[in-house]
């Protein structure tokens, strides 16, 4: 997500920069120490969240949110806590967090927003998947993480490591843990070119760098290959 | 009023061992700290207590960040008070920032 934060005050804003370094799915793309300088950048900008402090001079936070039109998720930041009543009178307004902000209430804050986040995507989302009846669409598939549905092209995907009740896909640029079983994946990826090497992973078998005896080289990953599949694989193999 | 010990707790537990993220932040309380100082001093020399409680506010939150938790609540106190033109406690306020500056001034 997108970040800006917006503070008169200088330790404020590196607080909050600090507090959002922890969680990986925030970047702070800019701050600011005046409204006036935001809503410049807002201009020629798209965020989707901003830390606002509330007190500011001249141009309060409040001032701030009615200036935008269409406003992106806002926590505000305030050493006050008599503003809450006002502060949820803005939809996009999800939560209000008082200074000294610790970094349990800065994570729950964070919490709220990948919930409202994840709501409205799982919304927008899930036509997709219904209509198709499967989470598999063209060379798409789409995984839910933290209530998101997150598309990944299954052209791109390497190897899919079980982890407990968690599975890995490691794709060319990514990496995605994902509540779910290696077997409820497997159903959902196109047979001629995955194939299941060991109890614990499946792999892209476009994506062999080589082979050795009991494992195959895929990027960087070294993934061992069981006796049973072993044969399937080079079956699946144009040898020479 | 007994003044409470400032500390870095809070400071390091948003730190988490990033020793440069404590160091930029008490860079920024040692520069941003005496300023605010003078501009509420000369706030409540011009009487204009409206602006004095505004600059109380701002301070407030540095007094959390070193941990002075009955100073914290002296402030939320004295902000009010300020925004009924209410001076009185002033000089206790100033005792409360040269506490933190002294503390400032040994890390």
């Amino acid at each position: 997500m997108k970040c800006i934060i917006v503070d008169d005050e200088a330790a404020a804003r590196a607080i909050t920069k600090q507090l959002s370094k922890k969680i990986e799915e925030l970047t702070i793309a800019e701050e600011f120490e005046n409204a006036i300088d935001a809503i410049k950048y807002l201009n020629g900008n798209t965020v989707d969240l901003i830390f606002l402090d509330i007190h500011m001079p001249t141009f309060s936070g409040f001032d701030f949110i009615q200036t935008l039109k269409n406003p992106p998720l806002i926590i505000l930041t305030t050493s006050d806590k008599n503003f809450a009543l006002d502060a949820f009178e803005y939809d996009c307004v999800v939560d209000y967090l008082v200074k000294p902000i610790t970094p349990e209430r800065f994570a729950k804050a964070v919490a709220r927003i990948k919930e409202r986040v994840g709501v409205s995507k799982v919304e927008e989302e899930t036509a997709i998947v219904n209509t198709e009846e499967t989470t598999t669409v063209g060379n798409d598939l789409y995984v839910n993480i933290d209530r998101r549905l997150v598309k990944i092209n299954v052209l791109d995907i390497c190897v899919i490591e079980a982890k407990g009740d968690y599975i890995k896909i490691k794709a060319e640029d990514k990496n995605y843990v994902v509540h779910s079983t290696l077997k409820k994946i497997e159903e959902k990826l196109p047979n001629h070119l995955f194939l299941k090497v060991h109890r614990s992973y499946i792999i892209n078998t476009t994506k062999i760098v080589d082979i050795e005896d009991n494992s195959v080289l895929i990027k960087q990953d070294v993934i061992p290959v069981s006796r049973a599949n072993r044969k399937e694989l080079m079956q699946r193999l144009n040898l020479l | 009023m007994q003044l409470d010990s400032p500390n870095l707790s809070y400071i390091k537990e948003l730190s988490d061992g990033d020793t440069e993220f404590e160091a930029s932040l008490i860079a920024i309380l040692k520069k941003e700290l005496p300023k605010e100082k003078e501009a509420f001093m000369e706030s409540v020399r011009v009487k204009n207590y409206q602006n004095s409680a505004e600059h109380v506010h701002k301070i407030k939150h540095k007094i959390s960040i070193l941990g002075l938790e009955k100073s914290y609540d002296f402030a939320i106190a004295f902000e009010e008070e300020l925004k009924n033109n209410n001076p009185k406690r002033y000089e206790t306020f100033l005792r409360i920032l040269q506490n933190m500056e002294e503390f400032l001034m040994t890390i």
